[in-house]
């Protein structure tokens, strides 16, 4: 049986041992909000680490008495050490064991409601330069960005100004998803029907990935665009190329698009030589795109599966 | 698309059968699919088999599925919910192994994947977590608190019933059809009929449902037995500390179960009926859903962690030769949890958009009930200082827990903080959490207490040398599971990819899918363990009934203990009442005179209905309305032609239970009473002696 | 196990004079009660999504279209009536009566019950004929949700009153029958509290804010 207990302590040890150098391999976690990109990852990686720090102070008691104690007062032959079989109460213990908690949650709690409040995506807390209007649509498997002011859309790319706060609306065609650039802020559901709202900044000129944390079908873990950051001269530029190469998103396009497909295929079906390889490029007609995809949910009539976009026959002919 | 329909057996075909698919097209992702389709139907026959071989049918029958006798109902639930473990774990190592295989590799389809998760969730929680607790409640809570049975024996074996039929529903969408896609949250409009028009949320759904309603009267079961039930003396603040926990876990199911059935009602409703609760169009809110399913779940994960506190804190007492410390602490600590798990679901979406105040509510309401846990740990941590700790296998599990649990508790805290939730919210951060909390916190509970009252229900002990092996197994493959899951999560991986790209991942999950082996190889010790214990079970019989020199009134009776479970129903002084008067040299009295016992007699009623309810399901799902239609009529007859049944118990008579009992004083007289240094050896025949041996 | 006819009922006030079966009803009632608990927070639960879907009419027919107040009324008179028949069962079973009494007014009971159910089908045929079905719209599909449900619960209420007449007559009134009466009396009571519920917050809510 002694092998057993040799194996016992050494095991877990050997475990944590492997898990701390896998930690250590996280300093190179790059499109992680633990590699802040803007001001409101940096908060959360700031709170992060103070919540933790708070957190371990009730913790690691734990983890450094329970191997002492039980090392100390383990049952052997004459052992020197104390045995209180009926000692059941201290009141200063008890006062330490309710006291310890209550002052570090209170602490812990005082940070939660600041930074909660600071870091609502629906404020408009970090950016002072005018914000740029972005609206979001989540389709099966693709995020759709639609510049509004500037008269143009895209999928797989999304480019933003540094430095500008930019103020995002969302809403989704199909069913529910959640947007998220870890490198910028944190996610946020969009669901059908609904509008919610996300703003970021972006510090400095860089590419982040985005994505889908919300399963969501086949192509769920295709449904990753690139974030663009870059200086307010190359985003007017790069506004100005959409607007050069992409195609006119009319309501058939948008109907392609909208299809059950993730962006390979989409690509396949709508890319054009002038377009990346992983991008598509749009521009908009005088219609509130936006708009239109919200009211699809509220005509007050029945929606059939062909209307519906993910759906595996929307855009068939209904039978009836 | 089309739906192919007929009426006599609605819209299942050839199609439905998963050696369809492998015919069409051989590849990795079939194979699979047909290889867990093979292993259920080849566990089936070979069962048929093996009863049929060794005659056990009858035994079977009289013994066991018509019993009401809450000791057995208890065993079936925990070798039920050890079925469903095996093949939840399984599926967890085809998980990860799907995910360590590299950047966009892997064998298995999007969709097939998606089935992996979802039904590994609903197993887990539902059909491994929710019996195992049961199970040991049921073998317990009655023998703990002194009672004959629980208060209403027969609908427990409806509960039973019901939950074994839901569970099987899981089995056979592995051979017919396919599970749902949705994750075991099942958020419409996904699994709305307009985007999910196949079986697979609906086996999901009448599960659920049903599995839901046998848990309810569970739940009912246990609060009314704790109430009414106690022996005489028994007093609430005298109730061993798990009983308070079963208590609160009832409570908490009276409460959070019904959220769970409207929600997945309503959810049929849209998906059978056109109905608009959840659906896009038509004013269908699938808000009211993520709040309905959360009403639910978060109470839920409270009910289950509940009783493996109440079985660490039983645990810690007995093997550090101590009182519990902090009871009254531990009792309002309880309570406390259970109250505010019901004032905390909305920290399941932070990320839908509501307000700051709002979140910031909820997100400090989560970090309070951290405070009761918290002062459980050190409670915990107090009963076994100045104890004289005996490092037996429950003993070993519940300091693994104490020790992995607060990683648990600290990623809890830091998911409670609105602010980082919107970073790892949906990531295998959360993922890593909950099976941080799930494992260690009640796996690990439920096993020490498979370790614990082993002997209790079956008379001999379970080996050691393996049930460490587990131990170290389990510890060591949790941690090489999920604590990599952890930093992955913080690199913003979403939970539920069935592939991935960014290669520095790719260690962590080379890592993680090593431990599910070690996970797997951790199961596969529990059987060996069970078997080699059966095997040597003449040196380790414990008929006495003490083998641990316990506390609780449940070690004051045989092992295994009679039907009636005390011959007399005992007069309890105060708490800890059996260790109390092993002290005063007063355990096992002669009593001074038998009385006739009465005994809820068999009853088929439970295994009926849970034949019913399964082909009640199956119709349901495959839409064959002449047999939905036909079974709700039977379950409706049989249950009225149950309540026609006016004799429903069964006479011991005092002869026979003095015969019985004074058998057993003998055995206690002719008996050795040990002291612990001899508790792993043979000579431990149950009959505990004072230690003062390890005492200077 | 027999059992003298002059004992009263269990439950209320038959501690003194049968001990052991007001033991067991106790525990069998008080079992009743966390049940009915249990319940209450389904319907509970639905009137919540009832609230929160009063606005969900999307272009559809809403309450002042399709509630019928007289009928609401009618309905509301025959269920508080059925309450009090039922009461008048456990006034008969206190002060033994003949159990021909009881069953008497279980009739009557269900009588009122099955009226009680007809008229509410005639409401939901109505509101049909309106468009008002539950495919229409959220709001639509929370009343259907709600409404019925409390139907189908006296629905069964029916069946076990005619289930509890039957053996009533076949077992005459043992320990565990009158238990039973005890908890259908329960039962029927609680359906009233829920209807109480329905008007307030479904009719009256409905018209006031729909």
């Amino acid at each position: 049986m002694a092998h057993f207990r040799v194996s016992s302590a050494v095991l877990p040890i050997a475990a944590l041992v492997l898990t701390a150098g896998l930690f250590a391999h996280v300093a190179h976690a790059a499109d992680s909000f633990l590699e802040p990109q803007g001001p409101i990852a940096a908060v959360q990686k700031t709170h992060l680490v103070r919540a933790t720090l708070l957190i371990l102070i009730a913790v690691v008691p734990v983890l450094c008495l329970v191997p002492l104690i039980a090392i100390r007062y383990r049952r052997r032959k004459q052992s020197q050490s104390a045995y209180a079989p009926n000692w059941d109460f201290s009141a200063r213990l008890e006062f330490l064991m309710w006291g310890v908690p209550v002052v570090i949650v209170a602490v812990l709690s005082f940070y939660l409601w600041k930074a909660t409040h600071r870091l609502d995506p629906y404020a408009n807390s970090f950016g002072e330069a005018p914000a740029i209007n972005v609206q979001v649509v989540g389709l099966d498997w693709k995020w759709l960005f639609i510049y509004p002011d500037h008269g143009i859309a895209t999928v797989g790319e999304f480019g933003i100004p540094v430095g500008q706060q930019v103020a995002i609306t969302l809403t989704t065609d199909t069913v529910m998803q959640s947007f998220m650039i870890p490198a910028l802020a944190g996610q946020i559901y969009a669901m059908p029907g609904m509008t919610t709202q996300l703003h970021l900044v972006a510090n400095t000129p860089k590419t982040m990935q985005g994505e889908n944390t919300q399963y969501n079908g086949r192509g769920f873990t295709k449904q990753k665009f690139l974030t663009q950051a870059m200086q307010l001269q190359d985003f007017d530029a790069w506004v100005n190329s959409v607007r050069a190469n992409g195609i006119p998103l009319t309501t058939e396009t948008y109907k392609t698009l909208a299809m059950r497909t993730d962006r390979d295929e989409v690509q396949a079906a709508l890319g054009t030589a002038t377009m990346p390889l992983n991008a598509l490029y749009f521009t908009l007609d005088d219609g509130d795109l936006f708009h239109s995809i919200l009211h699809r949910y509220h005509s007050g009539q029945p929606l059939s599966v062909a209307q519906q976009p993910g759906t595996v026959s929307y855009g068939q002919e209904s039978g009836q | 698309m089309t739906i192919e329909y007929s009426g006599i057996f609605g819209r299942l075909s050839w199609e439905s059968f998963p050696i369809a698919g492998l015919i069409q097209s051989p590849n990795a992702n079939e194979i699979v699919a047909n290889a867990a389709a093979a292993i259920v139907i080849v566990g089936a026959i070979a069962v048929i088999g093996l009863l049929t071989w060794f005659r056990l049918w009858g035994p079977l029958w009289r013994d066991w599925l018509t019993s009401a006798d809450h000791k057995k109902i208890g065993i079936m639930y925990i070798v039920f919910a050890i079925v469903m473990l095996a093949r939840g774990v399984l599926e967890g190592v085809v998980m990860r192994a799907q995910q360590a295989a590299g950047p966009g590799e892997g064998f298995l389809e999007a969709e097939h994947f998606a089935e992996l998760f979802s039904t590994h969730g609903t197993i887990m929680i539902f059909f491994v977590a929710v019996p195992f607790v049961f199970g040991i409640a049921n073998f317990l809570v009655p023998l703990m608190i002194g009672a004959r049975d629980v208060a209403f024996p027969v609908m427990n074996q409806i509960s039973l019933g019901l939950t074994v039929s839901a569970g099987m529903m899981l089995m056979v969408s592995l051979v017919v059809g396919e599970f749902s896609t949705g994750g075991w949250t099942a958020y419409p409009p996904y699994t709305g009929a307009a985007f999910n028009p196949g079986v697979g949320p609906d086996y999901w759904i009448w599960a659920i449902v049903v599995s839901g309603i046998g848990t309810t009267l569970t739940g009912i079961n246990f609060a009314v037995t704790i109430y009414k039930l106690r022996a005489p003396g028994m007093t609430f603040m005298r109730l061993p500390m798990y009983c308070w926990t079963i208590i609160c876990s009832s409570i908490l199911i009276v409460f959070a179960m019904p959220p769970l059935g409207v929600a997945a009602l309503m959810l049929a409703a849209d998906r059978y009926l056109d109905f608009h609760f959840f659906t896009n169009d038509l004013g269908g809110n699938m808000m009211n859903y993520a709040n309905l399913f959360w009403l639910f779940g978060h109470p839920e994960v409270y009910l289950l962690v509940l009783p493996a506190y109440g079985i660490y804190s039983e645990i810690f007492a007995t093997f550090s030769a101590k009182r519990l410390y902090g009871y009254n602490s531990l009792v309002i600590a309880t309570m406390s949890i259970a109250v505010m798990s019901f004032t905390v679901w909305l920290h399941h979406f932070f990320t839908m958009g509501q307000s700051a105040l709002i979140n910031a509510v909820f997100g400090i309401a989560t970090m309070l009930i951290a405070i009761p846990t918290g002062v459980k740990v050190y409670d915990w941590m107090a009963t076994l200082f100045r104890g004289r700790i005996r490092f037996s296998v429950p003993m070993l599990y519940g300091l693994a827990f104490l020790m992995l649990f607060v990683i648990g508790g600290l990623s809890g805290v830091l998911l409670a903080n609105p602010t980082l939730d919107y970073q790892v919210h949906n990531t295998l951060f959360l993922v890593a959490h909950f099976h941080n909390v799930l494992l260690p916190g009640v796996l690990f509970g439920l096993l020490a207490g498979y370790n614990y009252w082993f002997p209790k229900a079956f008379g001999f002990r379970l080996n050691e040398a393996w049930g460490r092996l587990t131990v170290v197994l389990w510890t060591v493959g949790f941690m090489l599971t999920f604590l990599p899951l952890y930093f992955v999560g913080l690199m913003g991986m979403p939970r539920r990819s069935f592939s991935w790209e960014d290669p520095s991942f790719h260690p962590y999950m080379i890592v993680a899918a090593l431990g599910s082996l070690v996970l797997l190889s951790a199961l596969l010790a529990v059987v060996a363990q069970l078997w080699i214990s059966i095997r040597d079970r003449e040196k380790t019989r414990v008929p006495v009934g003490d083998p641990w020199d316990a506390r609780t009134l449940e070690w004051s009776t045989p092992a295994p203990p009679p039907p009636y479970n005390f011959a007399i129903i005992p007069n309890v002084t105060e708490r800890d009442d059996f260790a109390a008067a092993k002290e005063r040299n007063e355990a096992y009295p002669q009593p001074e005179a038998y009385e006739d016992i009465l005994l809820p007699r068999n009853t088929a009623i439970g295994f009926v209905l849970c034949v019913f309810s399964g082909v009640w399901m199956f119709a349901l799902v495959w839409w064959i309305w002449w047999l939905a239609a036909l079974m709700s009529v039977l379950i409706v007859v049989a249950f009225i032609a149950w309540t026609f049944q006016t004799d429903t118990e069964v006479v011991i008579p005092a002869t026979e239970v003095r015969k019985q009992h004074e058998a057993w004083l003998e055995i206690v007289r002719n008996s050795d009473p040990v002291n612990r240094d001899h508790e792993c050896a043979p000579e431990n025949r149950g009959l505990a002696r004072p230690d003062m041996e390890a005492t200077t | 196990m027999k059992r003298a006819p002059t004992h009263s009922y269990p439950g209320l006030n038959l501690g003194r004079r049968h001990p052991e079966a007001d033991k067991a009803s106790e525990v069998v009632t008080f079992g009743f009660w966390v049940f009915l608990m249990s319940d209450l927070v389904y319907f509970g639960l639905m009137f919540a999504i009832y609230i929160t879907m009063i606005d969900a009419q999307a272009g559809g027919p809403g309450p002042h279209e399709l509630f019928n107040l007289k009928s609401i009324f009618a309905q509301t008179l025959i269920l508080l009536t059925s309450s009090l028949t039922v009461g008048l069962a456990m006034l008969a079973l206190k002060y033994n009566l003949p159990r021909s009494r009881i069953v008497m007014w279980f009739g009557v009971t269900l009588v009122l019950g099955l009226s009680f159910l007809v008229l509410e089908m005639s409401d939901f045929m109505a509101m049909a004929e309106k468009g008002g079905i539950p495919q229409r719209s959220g709001f639509l599909s929370a009343f259907y949700g709600l409404v019925p449900l409390h139907g189908l619960h006296v629905a069964a209420g029916c069946i076990w009153l005619i289930v509890l007449g039957i053996q009533l007559r076949v077992f005459g009134l043992t320990d565990l029958l009158m238990s039973r009466v005890v908890r259908l009396a329960l039962f029927w009571h609680f359906l009233d509290l829920i209807w109480i519920g329905i008007i307030t917050i479904v009719y009256f809510g409905g018209l006031a804010y729909g």
